[in-house]
């Protein structure tokens, strides 16, 4: 009998592991003996980290779409449809369109991220953000027409997709208005929901200064409890309260009801051991990506190399073999500090970050790099 | 094991910093004042970070127990 390999979610961590597992499969999947099946709820591959540019008008949400089919090897079923129940106790699937395979020898999900603007009251009516297409566009029209007053940014929802890039995103913003001559006209706040500006210590340690640098005002223990976006006033558990002009907030986040309805998390994302990525409650699921609750950043760098970790073990285990790699934790960031520099950090469960000095070259390494992640989609980089 | 109530538990065992208490406001959020929630960790930083968010907040730390090898703190909402 055929053996099914299905993945669920076509971004960063399920492209990469559905042609990395054509790689390695290629005879059995040509003899009929494996067959993988990447299931995604669109045509399109997103590739996310373009949305932060989008409010500057530097790129196009249709710079960060490709279809799909485009990127992934021939030998991977494409199926365009939506699972809505996992039973895994008999290995079985169900989908909105019926388009996929019922059964699993081997699931693995990669459902990604949702935003939850409506547990914070106001927030969607009053926050805008860039963590969607829609949001980016939206933001980008306020950005053109903001001349003077408080932008705040607020990082509202932990943990959220890149923890980079609220701060990328001030960086980039006090820069663009220097440039422009109108910084002296806008005060920029930072809120963040702990006592430092950034869940890492390290980064936080090197972000401070550079906040203070550049005259960007940090309120920390400010976790958002509502918007009066009329008014523009948020106010925080912890009793703050903040007049706005221009609110850009993290949303909080979720991954999909179905992870909860199967019994492998709470709030979406699937418990797993933070090594393995095999789910904890229950036998051949594995998570990765921002669907894994591993303690790690939701960064399409920890997917890429989760998918690797993942696709050998699956590898290993139908042929019969121990699966033996595992996942260390490995992170790798280029964190914009301006329109035209950038630090990089990378680490994982054993290093810490070291911000790497801002500078053009490591800007450009993250423009180069975004313009070459259609390869990493491909399996190839 | 205590015998302390909570309203609800977060069990944040294994998570990196800042995540316990990330976990631990997000379940503030959900809960009514008077409620007590019961934070698990392993990471030593929760028994800093948890009452000085608390003191901040106005919530207040009921009990911080030592568990075989984890913390479980109590935190009653304001």
């Amino acid at each position: 009998m055929t053996q099914e390999v299905v993945i669920v979610g076509g971004g960063t961590g399920g492209s990469v592991l559905a042609n990395d597992l054509a790689d390695r499969f290629a005879a059995e999947i040509d003899a009929g003996d494996v067959r993988v099946t990447l299931v995604n709820d669109s045509e399109d591959h997103v590739y996310k980290p373009v949305w932060l540019y989008v409010p500057f008008g530097k790129r196009e949400p249709s710079d960060g779409r490709r279809p799909l089919r485009d990127l992934v090897d021939s030998r991977v079923d494409v199926v365009v449809d939506r699972v809505t129940d996992i039973d895994t106790d008999a290995q079985r699937l169900t989908y909105r369109d019926g388009g996929g395979p019922g059964r699993y020898d081997k699931l693995v999900l990669a459902t990604g991220s949702t935003l939850a603007p409506d547990e914070i009251p106001g927030l969607a009516e009053g926050g805008h953000n860039y963590y969607t297409e829609e949001g980016a566009l939206a933001l980008q029209e306020e950005l053109l027409s903001f001349t003077e007053g408080h932008l705040v940014l607020s990082v509202i929802g932990s943990p959220h997709m890149c923890p980079a890039a609220p701060l990328e995103f001030v960086f980039m913003a006090d820069d663009w208005f220097r440039k422009r001559g109108l910084r002296e006209d806008i005060d920029i706040t930072y809120t963040y929901p702990i006592q430092r500006v950034h869940g890492n210590p390290h980064i936080a340690e090197w972000a401070a200064p550079l906040m203070e640098e550049r005259d960007i005002n940090v309120e920390t223990f400010f976790n958002a409890e509502e918007i009066d976006a009329e008014n523009g006033v948020m106010t925080s558990m912890e009793g703050g309260e903040l007049d706005f002009d221009l609110l850009v907030g993290i949303p909080p986040h979720r991954g999909i009801d179905l992870v909860e309805e199967a019994g492998l998390g709470d709030r979406g994302w699937v418990e797993v051991d933070s090594e393995t990525l095999e789910a904890e409650h229950a036998d051949n699921v594995y998570a990765l990506g921002d669907t894994a609750d591993a303690g790690v950043p939701k960064a399409g760098s920890v997917a890429h190399y989760q998918a690797g970790v993942v696709a050998q073990r699956i590898a290993s285990e139908l042929r019969d073999r121990p699966a033996t790699e595992t996942y260390d934790g490995k992170t790798l960031c280029f964190v914009e500090t301006g329109m035209d520099a950038a630090s990089y950090v990378e680490f994982d469960y054993e290093n810490p970050p070291s911000p790497a000095t801002p500078s053009k070259k490591l800007h450009w390494a993250k423009l180069a790099y975004n313009e070459s992640y259609w390869l990493t989609a491909r399996g190839l980089l | 094991m205590s015998e302390t109530q909570a309203e609800k538990t977060v069990d944040a065992r294994g998570a990196a910093c800042p995540g316990p208490l990330m976990d631990l406001v997000g379940a503030i959020r959900e809960v009514d004042s008077g409620s007590v929630v019961a934070l698990l960790s392993d990471n030593d930083q929760s028994l800093v970070d948890v009452p000085e968010w608390a003191d901040e907040s106005g919530n207040e730390v009921v009990a911080t127990e030592e568990e075989d090898d984890y913390y479980r703190i109590l935190v009653r909402k304001a």
